[in-house]
């Protein structure tokens, strides 16, 4: 049924084009207009450009005012505030050159259209004009580039001591969230040691990652520092938690990371947005193969004495799979049993 | 020697039927062929093809984003296995969709199509040459476009799919085979076509840079170049530079693919094993990848910006505004080429003082930019403009450079890329900066210069249907992407669906892809019109747009050497549009300064003398020929 459709539609529409040609072409013969330099369509399509103007800047304004609250996502880290204003003042300045310019660009092929008795200005160049242009933008630039970099070193800047460590790895087609525990220092990992049971290839010779432990979801404190610790098992990936404005690839074999302060808890979100069912997500944007789209892990943004008591009640990897210590050093071993006891 | 024998042969063969002309049978004269003009065609008429292939794929993968829902099994028949036993496209094809989109477009139809057509058509036409410096070379690189070509169409149907991981083929993706099907075979197919298409730029490239160098025709200096061939010139330049830089990038990818190295590879564990390598980077493939990625930005868009600076000064009447400040601006914008393409890489995990450096360099480049639309708007102002289906395509040009440039400043900030990169911003910015524009170059490129390649005139009436739909089609396309980019929906997503904040627009995903459809079959006008006026458009007159430059000069047909006598000599800019005092409102490259004393600019007075015994030493040469030939 779709197939003959679509013939039909395809025969249909070359059809139209084959007959609005012929009859355009003996009319123009008829008309003797195919020897002028310039037609009727001339000002057809003069008239054009000032439409378009006017229709498309009307759809833009309009669709941009009624959708605002829909792509205008909402924030809630700290740096987002100075990227989300450097985002607005480009905007700002970019919208009014963008303006302008389709103005002057639309309305100079109405306004200076052919005319036989007319003969166009010979006006070759201006260097006055041409350094003015060159200057005015070089400045505007300069100060977006200035508010830029200063925005973007203090989003870069090492994460303050006390941040609270959460790794984020990524792999086909999911991350895996791993915490440091109470010592707040990951243990070392070793991509060879990965298996089905130890999915981040944590390395449990090493005393600090006998506390660490995973979890479903990114719990994270509100109004204090959280470093993310990025990683990746396989191929590229990225995390993007869009409400905090951050992203950050993730590397295999080049571990990168992300710091930043969460500014509402999930809580208050839902409250302000009115939406009991708001999540803050964490997606991929690195393109990774056929699951790509699917990477979703739910951020839960707290307050700090909720966090630490929901930090205190995780079990370790060790404590729920004490099979992971079993191939250790007597010593070592000792060590991870005194842990796995004491969370018991 | 040539030179001479070539004039004499099209001159006295005027008359006959091409039959008693050279020894050209069909396969010289049409396949392998080293006339310039035929190879331009060459590369047209296979960058229409490979158009309307990387079309369709797009169309195909709107149809997933915008309807969901939609049952494809009538796709079945050409996608068989890639449609599910639901109707769904699979999630893999989907990703082989957008990369070959992403390839063909960027490297088979605006590389190829828009450079290999008019650099080839129009440097020696415009420069006044016979042909290439070397046309044999110029075949060679038709025919391994072509090669890689055929070695990319065929991948498109082999079992595993074709190359998978995004047109930039980032490794590990593109190197392990087990992360995903199109990383196997398909994936080395792309390699192997990249090879060729490499080898293709630069035999192509070599040649325009020598042949701009050095067969100028007489009074041809630098500065009387048209802004066409300062644009092709510098492509050519950028190619010959960068291209090089992604076969290294390539080569190594194929070392690590098939010969175990580590360049790109480090502690993976894929597949159920740890592999080997370690000591590798990912982000080093990055680097050598857009250090070509970056310039090809440029590669793609100078030659239509040289294009449309052409199209627009003819048929404003006028000359372009500041001559010498877009020879300068292009000059700029292709060594800031090169210097500006870790923006691509803000968040790769690179050092972010890097990041700095490059931001700040990035928001350089934007100045030459926003120095050429200032210019062409000048162009514009006070002119007297023909609307002819090649002006429209040039004024949409402008303002797609415009509106996708001005979104390049968001993203050439780093701190405002972190929110924006890889989401629909970046792909509404460069499809309207760089596809778009580039595209909208190549028509009006192909509406310009149609009576030069064939002899024949385009439908204007058609054109302005075909500009109007494909116009505002763009805009409906990708003007939605930039609110659904804020909002945060990343590229390449099969679906939206996952997540709450993307699980919306679903209306205006329905939008953009109804007008994509639009557009693409507003593009069949076009095919209409192109091979229809081939063969039973209007006659054309000499120079039906009444321009200035040398290709006007030559006969409807020009045969294999351009022009039957001598090459016409070169006394002026080809700017000379609408001059105070002059008759006509232009005046050709071929018009001696010394017969229209009447607008003659001051200094264009001194000229004269100099001028008078130059043509008074040619004259010799004249006499002196025909007495030879007598």
């Amino acid at each position: 049924m779709y197939g003959f459709l679509i013939v039909v539609g395809i025969l249909l529409l070359i059809s139209i084009i084959w007959m609005v040609y012929k009859i355009q072409s003996l009319v123009s013969v008829v008309k003797g207009s195919d020897k002028k330099v310039a037609s009727g369509s001339n000002k057809v399509n003069a008239f054009m450009f000032v439409l378009f103007l006017l229709g498309t800047g009307g759809l833009m304004f309009w669709y941009s005012i009624k959708e605002f609250d829909n792509y205008n996502l909402p924030l809630a880290s700290e740096h987002g505030v100075a990227t989300d204003q450097l985002f607005w003042i480009t905007m700002a300045v970019t919208g009014v050159i963008f303006i302008i310019t389709h103005i002057l660009l639309f309305w100079f092929p109405y306004k200076y259209q052919y005319n036989e008795d007319r003969k166009a200005a010979f006006y070759p160049d201006n260097n006055k004009l041409e350094v003015i242009w060159t200057v005015v933008p070089a400045i505007v630039l300069a100060l977006l580039v200035i508010g830029g970099w200063k925005a973007w070193s203090d989003i870069t800047r090492p994460a303050p001591e006390n941040a609270h460590v959460v790794e984020l790895m990524g792999y086909q087609f999911a991350w895996e969230v791993r915490y440091p525990g109470m010592d707040n220092v990951l243990g070392a990992n070793d991509y060879r040691l990965t298996n089905a049971s130890n999915v981040s290839g944590i390395d449990f010779s090493d005393r600090n990652s006998h506390d660490d432990f995973n979890s479903p979801v990114v719990v994270i404190p509100k109004g204090e520092p959280v470093l993310f610790r990025i990683r990746a098992r396989d191929v590229l990936h990225s995390v993007f938690a869009p409400h905090m404005r951050l992203k950050m690839d993730a590397v295999p074999g080049m571990p990168t990371k992300f710091w930043f302060v969460a500014t509402k808890t999930t809580e208050e979100m839902r409250a302000e947005l009115n939406d009991p069912e708001f999540e803050y997500e964490i997606a991929c944007t690195e393109v990774c193969g056929r699951g790509h789209f699917s990477m979703r892990r739910v951020i839960n943004v707290v307050e700090p004495a909720e966090y630490r008591k929901w930090l205190a009640d995780q079990k370790p990897y060790i404590v729920n799979n004490p099979a992971l210590v079993e191939n250790l050093s007597p010593e070592m071993k000792e060590l991870a049993e005194i842990t796995i006891s004491e969370h018991k | 020697m040539a030179t001479a024998h070539t004039a004499t042969h099209s001159a006295s063969a005027n008359d006959h039927h091409d039959d008693h002309e050279h020894h050209d049978n069909f396969i010289t004269k049409y396949i392998f062929t080293t006339d310039h003009k035929m190879i331009g065609k060459q590369f047209l008429v296979t960058g229409i093809f490979w158009a309307i292939i990387g079309g369709l794929l797009s169309i195909i993968f709107r149809l997933q984003l915008g309807f969901p829902d939609m049952e494809l099994y009538w796709l079945k028949p050409i996608l068989g296995g890639w449609i599910d036993d639901a109707g769904k496209l699979d999630p893999n094809f989907y990703l082989a969709l957008v990369t070959m989109h992403g390839t063909i477009m960027v490297f088979f139809v605006l590389t190829a199509g828009l450079s290999g057509t008019f650099s080839n058509f129009l440097i020696p036409l415009q420069i006044g040459a016979r042909d290439m410096a070397s046309g044999f070379m110029n075949m060679l690189s038709y025919w391994f476009f072509f090669l890689s070509g055929v070695v990319m169409f065929i991948s498109l149907f082999i079992e595993t799919g074709p190359a998978s991981g995004g047109w930039v083929v980032y490794p590990p993706l593109s190197a392990l085979e087990q992360a995903m099907p199109g990383s196997g075979l398909g994936m080395t197919m792309w390699l192997v076509a990249m090879t060729f298409f490499i080898a293709s730029s630069l035999l192509g490239g070599i040649n325009y840079i020598t042949t701009v160098i050095n067969l100028r025709t007489k009074g041809m200096s630098f500065s009387r170049l048209p802004l066409t061939i300062w644009a092709f010139f510098l492509t050519a330049v950028i190619g010959l530079l960068s291209f090089p830089v992604l076969f290294s990038a390539a080569l190594l990818l194929v070392f690590d693919r098939s010969f175990g190295t580590s360049f790109y590879l480090s502690d993976i564990y894929i597949g159920g094993e740890a592999l080997p390598n370690t000591g590798g980077s990912p982000v080093l493939y990055q680097h050598l990848f857009w250090f070509l990625g970056h310039p090809e930005v440029y590669i793609v868009l100078l030659p239509a910006l040289g294009i449309t600076s052409e199209i627009i000064s003819v048929n404003s009447r006028k000359p372009i505004f500041g001559y010498k400040a877009m020879i300068i601006s292009m000059l700029g914008i292709t060594i800031l080429s090169f210097i500006v393409w870790a923006h691509h890489m803000f968040v790769s995990g690179m050092n972010p003082f890097l990041g700095s450096i490059f931001m700040f360099l990035t928001l350089i480049i934007a100045i030459p930019s926003a120095v050429k639309v200032f210019n062409y708007l000048t162009t514009l102002w006070r002119g007297n403009l023909i609307f002819t289906p090649g002006m429209l395509f040039s004024i949409g040009l402008v303002s797609f450079f415009i509106s996708g440039g001005l979104t390049g400043i968001f993203l050439g900030n780093s701190a405002i890329d972190i929110q924006l990169h890889d989401t629909y911003f970046v792909v509404a910015h460069f499809h309207l900066v760089m596809g778009s524009a580039s595209f909208f170059g190549l028509m009006a490129g192909v509406y310009h210069w149609f009576p030069k390649m064939f002899g024949r005139m385009m439908d204007a009436r058609l054109g302005y249907i075909h500009f109007w739909l494909t116009f505002i089609g763009v805009y409906m396309v990708f003007f939605p992407m930039h609110y659904i980019g804020i909002a945060g929906f990343p590229r390449r997503y099969y679906s939206w669906t996952n997540f709450e904040f993307s699980n919306m627009y679903t209306d205006l995903n329905m939008f953009v892809s109804v007008a994509a459809i639009i557009t693409f079959g507003a593009q069949l006008i076009f095919l209409f019109n192109f091979f229809y006026s081939m063969y039973r458009g209007r006659v054309a007159s000499l120079n039906p747009w009444r321009a200035n430059t040398l290709e006007w000069t030559t006969p409807l047909h020009p045969k294999h050497g351009n022009w039957p006598g001598e090459i016409p000599t070169v006394y002026r800019w080809p700017y000379d549009y609408s001059k105070p005092g002059a008759a006509d409102d232009f005046i050709p490259q071929t018009v001696p300064l010394s017969a229209t004393p009447e607008s003659n600019l001051p200094h264009e007075q001194e000229l004269v003398k100099l001028e008078k015994a130059i043509i008074a030493d040619e004259e010799d040469v004249l006499v002196a020929n025909v007495s030879k030939e007598s």
